[in-house]
């Protein structure tokens, strides 16, 4: 796209006093690195404990938790943590933050006091669930161990404790968090944008937070809803989900993934519109089929609020509701495919480089078919009744997770790091970071396939001795993982040490987004005169 | 392979014997250390499954898995820098569009109509002949026969110690600690540590067996993997499901494992399920539950009950 009025660097260039700028900020990049940081710690806290879980795990017996309930507790947390402190932090308050405004033409957020306060429901959040782990759970050792699907009566009359009432709260908090997010950005993207900045140019991005965003505001009620209703259930007497008081167990479970399901697509969305940009810029050619790629996520994004209930196949539906669930999961595939099929579309034809942020995004594409046709399988409710609840369930989700997203965060954060810190990083350094990562995540869960397949139920702390061989595999892939993970820490320090400046546009041809005609950082308020787009 | 109608008999065989060769190691029962493939099925239901994911689905993936790797590298060969130095200007091919959009859409409905099949035979029950009533508890599983009144409601715990007395032992020196028992308390005698239990559900072969399932407390689930079942036992609700044991498997024992995470004991909950031959069941329930040899007086009349059925 073409830009005549490019923004002049460090027109206004007042930054307020430390504690000021940090605590009540209301500047969207601050925010936005806030919440990177915030991601970053989050990560770290659920990467320990997924690693403690796969240590159990290495072999049959046990060896470092005392009993079923710590175990469960740790994949709780570990759920909870990398969902809603780590992936949606990153991806939507993280990179929405920084670069929704900046690529869309806008001075800033539309409610920047809403924003701050966004940012800071989610450490409460978090502490309230650091908390929720010492405290007690009324049954078995502290700790709320009832996966993070907290259906009742598990999380109710199984759950007698503090602990759990804790993770209410923080979950709470954490989704009002997100509502305000997703309120301001919806406003922003529909009102913000620069002159000529119409909807159908509007980078991918802007479009994956948008339709993200409205994902939020329409599912995290309903998950709020059930929560408080667990919640009175426990603390005052009600019996919404308590048969014994004529009530539903499985009326949560409804609820529950009525917001669990969009809140998948909400992870991944921000994500595909992250490797729209970083495939077009290193193939240096526009995106193939951008209008496609923006309504693929607009129809991912409808349909993913009925299909709900092919996560609850075996509670006992009647035959038909299965058949239609089927049917409807069947149809996201479609969008799916024309995304998958568009990135090669835009890589044909191009002149690739290989850089990081590419290397990212190539694994992306590919990790994410995987964990796409196993999400097909999953839907067949006749192949469900063998896999469901078993490790074949955990292999998807960490393929179209751990891979999808999380591979989408790393491409974001490689391709937008120079931009956001002003710094270049060792390509060295992060090329190991990649390719620990890469091999150590699909050790881990390729072999989860065979162990779902063969029946191996989810959530054990101890497993039957034939279950061994792959669950040893799984395990040394995380220590893998781990030398990744170590690869990253040090990458990003070394660029704070070493400060290589970067130039403004450090991709060069092909990244022609709006952010990359600011410096790198951008001034602190850009786009005083707004750009003009042709 | 009768299983072929739900496929409608495409000319798949030798890639299905080759992934069936993997599944079906040695006509070995439960699970395989180092498997790929799903357990061996001894029940239609689960025969369907296989089939469909060994002959229709698990092909389909691959190749559209490896479809896409073989176009993405070559992609990434034949346009890379070195080679193709300046990048075509094209965002738009609409044939192309609506290739990739139709062709999903018909390899999806080859999926759904086998899978509705699959769907339909799996969740609609027949007509049975022996109902069986099975209630979740934390954590344990307890099995009746509504149709009998003399056999006592089985309670099934699974055969292990305590948690304290486990911290650090393997698995071998917790099944030592478990043989060297006193002769009256449970043993594994062979069978699989997890998954064995001191009272196993004993159904009859070749029969159409109707599972009732419920839950004393939290939600668990009744899972058979050699069966093709799984069926949350939920409080306050009845489910249903049923399973029908091939013949020539009788005296053989299949095992499952609770599938929905229902406390700190979720993962000690096995369930057994022992296959007799109908006229082993029928003493079995003469005896009110028992496999002594003896038919006493007073159950003579359930005998013939049994008989009629």
């Amino acid at each position: 796209m073409a830009v005549t009025h490019p923004e002049e660097v460090g027109a206004h260039e007042h930054k307020p006093p430390f504690l000021t700028r940090w605590l009540f900020s209301t500047n969207h990049k601050d925010i936005g690195t806030l919440y990177l940081i915030f991601a970053i710690i989050s990560g770290l806290l659920g990467g320990y404990l997924s690693f403690m879980i796969r240590l159990e795990l290495m072999e049959p017996g046990f060896q470092y938790f005392p009993d079923g309930h710590a175990f469960s507790a740790f994949a709780t947390a570990h759920g909870l943590l990398m969902i809603f402190f780590m992936v949606m932090p990153a991806v939507i308050g993280g990179f929405g933050n920084w670069f929704v405004p900046l690529m869309i033409g806008a001075p800033d957020m539309a409610f920047p006091r809403m924003n701050n306060l966004s940012f800071w429901l989610l450490p409460v959040a978090l502490i309230c669930l650091i908390v929720s782990m010492f405290m007690p759970s009324g049954t078995g050792g502290p700790g709320a161990a009832t996966s993070w699907v907290m259906y009742p009566p598990l999380a109710t009359s199984g759950h007698p404790g503090p602990a759990f009432d804790f993770v209410i709260i923080g979950l709470l908090a954490a989704g009002f968090s997100s509502i305000f997010g997703a309120i301001n950005f919806i406003t922003t993207i529909f009102n913000m944008r620069a002159p000529g900045m119409t909807m159908h140019k509007m980078p991918l991005f802007a479009w994956g937070v948008l339709v993200t965003s409205w994902l939020l505001l329409l599912s995290l009620p309903v998950l709020a809803a059930g929560l408080i209703m667990e919640f009175t259930d426990r603390n005052a007497g009600t019996g919404f989900f308590d048969p014994s008081m004529g009530g539903d167990p499985e009326m949560f479970q409804h609820l529950f993934w009525f917001f669990g399901h969009p809140e998948v697509y909400i992870m991944i969305l921000p994500a595909f519109g992250i490797i729209s940009h970083v495939i077009s810029t290193f193939s240096r050619k526009p995106i193939f089929g951008y209008l496609g790629m923006a309504y693929a996520m607009v129809s991912i994004g409808v349909v993913g609020f009925i299909v709900w209930a092919h996560h609850m196949y075996t509670v006992g539906m009647p035959v038909g509701l299965k058949a239609y669930f089927l049917t409807a999961t069947l149809i996201i595939a479609v969008p799916t495919g024309i995304k998958i099929f568009s990135w090669l579309a835009t890589m044909w034809g191009g002149s690739i480089r290989y850089t990081i942020p590419m290397q990212w995004a190539l694994a992306f594409i590919f990790l994410f078919v995987i964990g796409g046709v196993t999400g097909v399988y999953l839907a067949n409710p006749g192949l469900d009744t063998a896999v469901h609840d078993t490790y074949f369930v955990v292999a998807h989700f960490h393929y179209v997770l751990s891979m999808g997203a999380v591979f989408g965060i790393f491409a974001g954060f490689t391709y937008w790091f120079g931009k956001m810190s002003g710094y270049l990083y060792n390509k060295w350094l992060a090329a190991a970071h990649f390719w620990f990562f890469f091999i150590g995540v699909n050790l881990v869960f390729m072999p989860m396939h065979f162990l779902g397949l063969q029946g191996m139920p989810r959530r054990y702390v101890d497993y039957p001795d034939v279950f061994a061989f792959w669950n040893k595999v799984s395990s040394i892939g995380a220590m893998i993982t781990l030398v990744g993970v170590i690869f990253f820490i040090l990458w990003v320090i070394e660029a704070f040490i070493v400060r290589r400046k970067a130039p403004a546009n450090y991709w060069g041809e092909g990244a022609n987004t709006l952010e990359w005609t600011l410096s790198s950082p951008p001034p602190f308020h850009q786009y005083e005169k707004l750009p003009q787009i042709k | 392979m009768r299983n072929l109608r739900f496929i409608g008999g495409t000319g798949l065989s030798a890639t299905a014997l080759s992934w069936a060769n993997l599944t079906f190691a040695a006509n070995k029962n439960g699970p395989t250390d180092g498997g790929l493939g799903m357990q061996r099925a001894v029940t239609p239901v689960m025969e369907s499954i296989v089939s469909f994911n060994n002959v229709w689905l698990v092909p389909i993936m691959i190749g559209i898995v490896l479809f896409v790797l073989v176009l993405m590298v070559f992609i990434m060969f034949r346009f890379r820098e070195k080679a193709n130095p300046t990048p075509s200007k094209t965002t738009h091919n609409t044939m192309l569009e609506v290739v990739w959009t139709i062709v999903p859409v018909i390899i999806l409905m080859a999926i759904a109509v086998p899978s509705i099949k699959l769907l339909y035979y799996q969740d609609v029950i027949p007509k049975a002949d022996l109902v069986v009533k099975v209630t979740g508890d934390t954590w344990r599983w307890e099995y009746s026969y509504p149709d009998y009144e003399n056999v006592d409601t089985i309670i099934s715990n699974i055969v292990d110690i305590p948690v304290e007395e486990k911290q650090g032992l393997t698995h071998a020196q917790i099944i030592k600690k478990i043989e060297a028992r006193p002769a009256d308390e449970p043993r594994l005698n062979g069978r699989p540590y997890l998954l064995a239990t001191d009272a196993p559900l004993v159904v009859p072969v070749d029969t159409t067996i109707k599972v009732i399932v419920t839950s004393n407390n939290n939600i668990h689930s009744f899972a058979v993997p050699q069966f093709g079942i799984k069926i949350d036992a939920v409080p306050g609700r009845l489910n249903e499901t049923w399973f029908k044991v091939n013949k020539g498997e009788e005296g053989q024992t299949f095992y499952g494992q609770c599938s929905e995470i229902c406390g700190i004991n979720h993962s000690f909950m096995p369930i057994e399920v022992k296959v007799v031959s109908k006229d082993e069941f029928r003493r079995w329930i003469a005896n009110g539950g028992s496999f002594g040899t003896q038919v006493s007086q007073n159950t003579q009349g359930a005998v013939k009950t049994v008989a009629a059925k």
